[in-house]
């Protein structure tokens, strides 16, 4: 599990957060006063006095898949950008290691799932509010090494034993997926490992012991050039849906949905698309 | 021999016997923490799945065979910086056991840069045809790699520990130096083998980093038992506790056994 | 089985040389440190020394390059301690030699069992060395010494970490199986050099200083050293005709053998018991001599007196009489017949 403060200067935050609670504050006892000398040390003054009257000024945690990371940790830092005075924190790891954290009473006010078999989990507990939105789709692509040594085209060429194939185990998200793709095309795949964790399989492959394996779309572009990506038309018989909620135990249910609805907007799309994620 | 202390249970300062209890606790609570979360009424069907059977059975058999290269390596390499000097054997011994405190994953990539497909060693492994990569064989050899220090340092310690004196008095009996290996040697120091042996054998069997880097994850083949709790962690949580269980139970099955054996040879040796 | 020897060891200041005939017993005195030990592992090999040469029966055991390792050697090494294997029954730590040879394990085994009755050890063959007694596994080691059936035997203060108790049946034991065989023992202890050995040498700061019979060396002492260890008083001077002028100039009443002629340096060994404490000069002694007490130590049932260069055995009941104490001045006096006069140079 990692723990990231999208904006690294807890200090700077810190003193921005109390400039904003005094902004609030201010034009809440006095009306009409103008707040512009306070704010005006901090970002662009119209935005700035725009958001604070919206969103409220706080701290919240955000749980969140660790396919998410580097998504969530740039949107995290264009959110606080945009919304002064606030400051998002990460929490990023499996899924259901988050579900279960969660369920044991962590401190968390949004959860990001990599799938919906796990925020059902939670929303069966009771533990979230409201309905959860779909942000973002991911499907599966190959991976190869650099350069494509085995010349790996199509999904159907994973079927030749002679291809070092991995993949992820059954059991966990990338290996259900798989078994979905395989099962929709079938084609069964003599694959070599079956891995726990779709890091391993991208380190067999760009370490070149496999000449592929079967990931994410977001886990190859994410790679750099480690690896090579083949897309593969097959991949839509198995496309991971990622639902986002705020939960009930938040004490900032307002700045909770506000970054909910930051990542459904149209700048938290872009930063997804870019990263390879596909619409909802 | 159950012998309490000869000075009795006053010979040590009471607070240091109540640290000793919190460190035991320490180890014995985490323990006793998973026995309780065990899904009992579940238990004998979750470790006998195929999956789980299969998983023990590779563990079982790959880590007997990485104590057997513990042995038929460590041996000799206990023997020669125990019994020998030669310029570099402090940088030698320091190697040797750098496996201990090297996170089992950068060994995992040490061994697949060295007997990996593209590793150091491809060229002549692709002559002789040899296919590391993905199998049993890779798991073995993580296995010892990380086993065999353990090995060689407790065996080292308890041939420095005997001295030569034995030796040269068998030598001066006539006895060459391969005799004195076998009649002499190793009797003395087999407690120890054979305690730097189950070191070995505990320490494979829950070898985990180096194997799912270096070897893959494959039920029956690669797959050993820390691999098939870390997979079944993500999805069945029960099996995964229920598994872990029987690691403990074989791990604490084996190192006892050996202890047994261990003091057998020590109380007809006389020795250590 | 006739053994000449040679070797240097420049980082210890090692040059010995002596020659050793078969049969012969040769004991090594010598002080600590004096390089014992540093000659017993030379000839067993397991030291390599910088030069010299070393031939037992006709085989050379190192000379030059060649270097015989132990095993090849035939010599049996018996160390202070016993040091049986551990993990072996007496009667296969005796038969450990034959069987190291190549001998059949059923002939090996005979071997074994007559060396033990040789030790008078038969009863222990079952038992483990952690169920014996000190004297018991110094029997065995004996036994197992000699079952390896050695060219030469290396005996290294066999009795010394022994019970005064049981060392005499040892020594006993060791007098009867050395008989005729040829053997060096180190010792500390003068009694194993007469009961044991044919000839001594006496080695200090890695040389020799003596060499020669047992007796010969031990009664006419010329290094103080072997003077100490065969407990004698030495007096260095020049012969005169009626006895000796001493060093210090005190002038003494000894006979002495013909061919030592006055106005050549002569050697006096005297006996600390024969000689008597008075605190007057006494009448009628032969020799007196004054000198002032340094040290008294208690030694068995009499008290050592030592002053520079003279020490006396004597009752305690006398020095309480005379009220001896470190720096008391008393006559030490002595009969010719408690003295040897012999030339210093032999």
């Amino acid at each position: 599990m990692t723990r990231t403060k999208a904006s690294g200067r807890s200090i700077r935050n810190l003193s921005a957060l109390v400039l904003a609670a005094a902004v609030v504050t201010g034009a809440a006892a006095c009306a009409g006063t103008s707040a512009e000398p306070a704010a005006g040390t901090s970002a662009p003054d119209a935005s700035a006095s725009a958001t604070a009257t919206t969103a409220p000024a706080g701290t919240i945690t955000v749980f969140a898949a660790a396919s998410l990371k580097a998504t969530f940790t740039k949107l995290g830092t264009d959110f606080e950008a945009a919304n002064p005075g606030t400051t998002v924190t990460f929490s990023f790891a499996g899924s259901s290691d988050l579900v279960t954290q969660i369920t044991g009473g962590a401190p968390a006010d949004v959860f990001a799932s990599a799938d919906t078999k796990n925020m059902t989990k939670l929303t069966a507990a009771t533990l979230v509010s409201g309905t959860p939105v779909d942000f973002a789709t991911n499907i599966l692509e190959i991976a190869t090494p650099p350069g494509n040594p085995a010349g790996v085209k199509s999904f159907q060429d994973l079927a030749n034993p002679d291809i070092t194939t991995v993949i992820c185990a059954p059991a966990v998200p990338c290996g259900a997926a798989t078994v979905t793709v395989e099962q929709a095309t079938g084609v069964t795949i003599p694959a070599v490992s079956e891995e726990s964790a779709v890091t391993d399989v991208l380190g067999k492959v760009s370490s070149g012991e496999a000449d592929a394996g079967l990931v994410y779309a977001t886990d190859v572009q994410g790679a750099g050039s480690t690896v090579e990506g083949v897309p593969f038309a097959e991949s839509s018989a198995a496309v991971n849906t990622y639902p986002i909620a705020a939960l009930s135990a938040t004490k900032s249910p307002g700045l909770a949905q506000a970054f909910i609805d930051y990542v459904t907007g149209a700048d938290g799309q872009a930063v997804l698309t870019t990263a390879g994620f596909g619409k909802p | 021999m159950p012998r309490i202390a000869p000075s009795g249970p006053g010979s040590v300062p009471r607070w240091v016997l109540a640290i000793a209890i919190i460190g035991a606790l320490f180890v014995v609570l985490p323990l006793v923490a998973m026995v309780v979360r065990v899904n009992w009424g579940e238990f004998i069907p979750l470790i006998t799945s195929e999956s789980s059977v299969d998983a023990l059975l590779l563990s079982l058999r790959t880590s007997a065979a990485a104590t057997a290269l513990c042995i038929v390596f460590g041996v000799p390499m206990a023997l020669v910086l125990a019994r020998t000097s030669f310029p570099g054997q402090r940088i030698a011994r320091s190697l040797v056991l750098l496996p201990l405190v090297l996170p089992p994953v950068v060994g995992g990539i040490a061994l697949l840069y060295t007997f990996g497909r593209q590793g150091l060693l491809r060229e002549p492994m692709n002559v002789l045809g040899i296919q590391i990569a993905f199998s049993t064989t890779a798991v073995i050899l993580a296995q010892t790699f990380v086993a065999l220090p353990f090995l060689v340092l407790s065996l080292e310690g308890a041939l420095r520990t005997v001295g030569t004196r034995y030796e040269a008095v068998a030598a001066t009996l006539g006895a060459g130096p391969t005799t004195v290996l076998r009649r002499i040697t190793l009797p003395l120091v087999l407690p120890a083998l054979v305690s730097g042996s189950v070191l070995s054998f505990a320490r494979a069997l829950g070898e985990f980093g180096a194997t799912l880097t270096f070897a893959g994850s494959l039920q029956g083949v690669t797959r050993t038992l820390p691999l098939e709790i870390y997979l079944q962690r993500e999805t069945d949580p029960d099996t995964a506790v229920a598994l872990a269980l029987v690691l403990v139970a074989v791990a604490v099955l084996v190192v006892g056994l050996a202890h047994q054996a261990g003091s057998r040879t020590r109380a007809g040796g006389g020795l250590l | 089985m006739s053994f000449s020897f040679s070797a240097t060891v420049a980082r210890r200041g090692f040059d010995v040389s002596f020659e050793l005939a078969e049969g012969e017993t040769l004991a090594v005195l010598g002080p600590n440190g004096s390089g014992k030990s540093t000659l017993l592992n030379l000839i067993a090999g397991l030291l390599t020394p910088d030069a010299g040469e070393a031939v037992l029966g006709g085989e050379t055991l190192f000379r030059g390059r060649v270097f015989t390792p132990p095993h090849a050697r035939g010599i049996s090494l018996l160390a202070q301690e016993a040091l049986l294997f551990p993990h072996l029954s007496v009667l296969n730590n005796v038969a450990f030699g034959p069987t190291s040879a190549g001998v059949k394990r059923a002939d090996a085994l005979r071997t074994a069992r007559r060396w033990l009755a040789e030790v008078d050890a038969s009863e222990f063959e079952t038992r483990r060395p952690a169920q014996l007694s000190g004297g018991q596994t110094q029997r065995i080691a004996v036994a197992r010494a000699l079952a390896a059936e050695p060219r030469l035997l290396l005996l290294d203060e066999p009795m010394a970490a022994l019970d005064v108790a049981v060392a005499p049946a040892i020594r006993r034991m060791l007098r009867r199986v050395l008989e005729k065989r040829t053997a060096i023992i180190v010792t500390h202890d003068v009694l194993d050099a007469f009961t044991l050995a044919d000839r001594v040498i006496v080695i200090d700061r890695g040389h020799v200083v003596e060499d020669g019979p047992t007796r010969s060396v031990l009664e006419q002492p010329r290094d103080p050293f072997t003077a100490g260890i065969a407990g004698l008083n030495v007096l260095a001077g020049i012969r005169t005709a009626g006895g000796m002028r001493t060093a210090a100039g005190d002038e003494l009443q000894l006979p002495g053998p013909a061919d030592v002629t006055p106005g050549t340096a002569c050697t006096a060994a005297i006996r600390p018991s024969g000689i008597r404490i008075s605190g007057e000069r006494p009448a009628g002694a032969a020799n007196s001599l004054r000198r002032v007490v340094r040290d008294l130590e208690p030694r068995g049932d009499l008290v050592r007196l030592g002053s520079d260069d003279l020490a006396a055995d004597v009752a305690p009941a006398l020095v309480a009489d005379l009220d001896v104490t470190p720096g008391s001045s008393v006559w030490f006096s002595f009969e010719p017949a408690d003295a040897t006069l012999y030339a210093t140079a032999r």
